[in-house]
């Protein structure tokens, strides 16, 4: 720092300089942003009578979390649950089996360029739609039920997993791989004993994880027609039933709760 | 590792024979259990629907291309919601989320036996209900539209961004606090200079990923009639008319790319 700088800085408290350097650009950004808020905030039409009368009912909905109701419609619950929890395993279990080869062929490394692309294409339709989206459409061929929803599930599975275990096996190390290819193994081989048991730790962390988002999206695929809970909850929505809703709610969160404790278990057993 | 004698040779396994047999049954549930799930998938499956389904796959498939172009005119408004339910969404969800995380931090927690749990428990209860569902509930409560998307999407972002902040709190520098706070800075001062600067690109990153994902989920929100460009979805779908929802397919699918996009280039000038 030159004296002329220096004698300018001195005497003058210390300021954090700005992220973005350029001024105008720096405002111009922050104007343009609030402007866009104030639009924003314009459009959206509020009904304040609307949610005023609502709060009563908001209140009641908190008050029947303290007593949900578990007993009026219990038969209906255990069936979505069940069909839910189904779902979510038959659809994790195909999913799963599926997206290995698919990784294994979205991985630049291991797969010749053709099968690059094909994997890579397979992985990129399944993540750029949405499980309710496609759930929709297979509604609309499959019919109402849970085989739409296991459909979905698998097709939304095959997409995250595969993308994940692709990028683990790029990054893995490539001095075990080449050991066993160097000691004359075939294609099989060098992938069971070189490549698996990198990334296998990694495969059952994302797969329990995996297991876990199912479960999760699981519970809204009945608001299309999927099977599940969700045609339950949004039943009991529909006729006001609080009680039955927040106890479907508490039973979401808690096996959400002991899936994410057990996938915490299974992970740290297996890393 | 045992190493096993078969014929006078000792051969290494990498098992004893009672691991394995453990192994196996482990399979053998495993896959049990897959058979029973999906035996009543099947159970609930109307097969004649799907043997029918590549029939009708073709006929929506004719019925919905070409998409009617010209409908994009009225999808200005829904696409313009959308936007807005996204970004005041995520806007108020961290204004949430920032204190539920300082609540939720080993390190910053004012009581780590009474408000951290209580932290903790509206990061899994926010996280594990999906925002259709909080839709679902808020329109029960304060009434169909645009404002009860942007309620549900902040709600449920909140356990998300939540989560990833407390994270970023509980890994800072703690050399850097001690700093401030050795200069005698009171205890916002220290947050202040000690740990918020080192949370906020975690923080800038967090904002933009999760902006991101709720695009995605706002783009449904209307099928339960929380307004965007889901509503028309919905009503296009209730009146099969398939080229509209071929366009609004796409229209969704470029909205995705390039919230993804921008998403990936804001994270990268940041990080």
């Amino acid at each position: 720092m030159s004296s002329a700088v220096l004698s300018d800085v001195v005497g003058r408290p210390w300021r954090k300089p700005p992220f973005i350097q350029r001024t105008w650009l720096r405002w111009g950004l922050m104007i343009g942003f609030a402007a866009y808020l104030v639009a924003a905030v314009l459009t959206i039409e509020v009904d304040w009578g609307r949610v005023y009368e609502g709060l009563d009912r908001g209140w009641a909905f908190v008050k029947s979390f303290a007593q949900p109701d578990f007993v009026t419609r219990s038969s209906d619950i255990w069936e979505g649950l069940l069909e839910s929890i189904v779902m979510t395993v038959a659809a994790s279990v195909v999913g799963i089996l599926i997206s290995i080869p698919i990784g294994l062929g979205a991985a630049r490394n291991i797969a010749p360029l053709p099968v690059y692309m094909i994997c890579r294409g397979i992985v990129a339709i399944s993540r750029a739609l949405q499980e309710i989206i496609v759930a929709i459409l297979l509604v609309a061929i499959f019919g109402f039920g849970p085989l739409a929803g296991f459909l979905t599930l698998s097709f939304a599975t095959i997409g995250f997993l595969s993308k994940l275990l692709a990028e683990d096996i790029e990054s893995m190390d490539k001095v075990q791989a080449e050991a066993i290819k160097a000691s004359g193994a075939g294609w099989m081989q060098w992938i069971n004993y070189g490549v698996q048991p990198q990334v296998m730790p990694r495969l059952v962390g994302l797969s329990m994880y995996r297991i876990d988002i199912n479960f999760r999206e699981s519970a809204i695929l009945g608001l299309v027609g999927a099977g599940g809970i969700g045609a339950t909850l949004n039943t009991a929505f529909d006729r006001y039933e609080y009680d039955t809703a927040a106890a479907i709610l508490l039973l979401i969160i808690g096996i959400v709760m002991a899936l994410e404790y057990l996938s915490g278990v299974i992970r740290a057993r297996v890393q | 590792m045992p190493v096993l004698e078969q014929d006078g040779v000792k051969i290494w396994h990498r098992r004893t024979r009672q691991e394995s047999l453990v192994r196996w049954f482990g399979w053998l549930l495993g896959l049990a259990v897959f058979m029973v799930c999906w035996q009543r998938i099947s159970e609930a499956t109307t097969w004649f629907f799907v043997w029918d389904a590549p029939r009708i796959a073709n006929d929506i498939w004719t019925r919905a291309t070409p998409p009617k172009w010209e409908y994009i005119t009225q999808l200005g408004r829904p696409i313009w919601d959308t936007l807005n339910i996204a970004t005041l969404g995520t806007l108020i969800s961290l204004f949430l989320a920032v204190p539920v995380a300082f609540m939720a931090a080993h390190n910053t927690t004012p009581s780590r036996v009474f408000v951290r749990p209580i932290a903790l428990l509206i990061i899994v209860a926010t996280r594990s209900i999906n925002s259709l569902i909080w839709a679902l509930l808020l329109i029960a409560i304060i009434g169909p539209g645009v404002f009860a998307g942007v309620v549900a999407i902040a709600i449920r972002s909140i356990g998300f961004c939540a989560k990833l902040l407390y994270e970023a709190i509980e890994e800072i520098d703690e050399t850097q606090v001690e700093a401030i706070t050795a200069t005698g800075a009171s205890r916002w001062q220290v947050m202040a200079y000690g740990i918020v600067p080192q949370i906020l690109p975690a923080f800038a990153g967090v904002a933009v990923f999760r902006w991101d994902i709720n695009i995605r989920e706002s783009t449904v929100l209307g099928l339960v009639g929380a307004g965007g460009i889901g509503l028309q979805l919905q009503s296009s779908l209730n009146v099969l008319a398939w080229p509209q929802v071929s366009l609004i397919l796409v229209v969704i699918l470029m909205a995705v790319v390039i919230s993804e996009w921008v998403s990936a280039k804001v994270r990268g000038a940041i990080i």
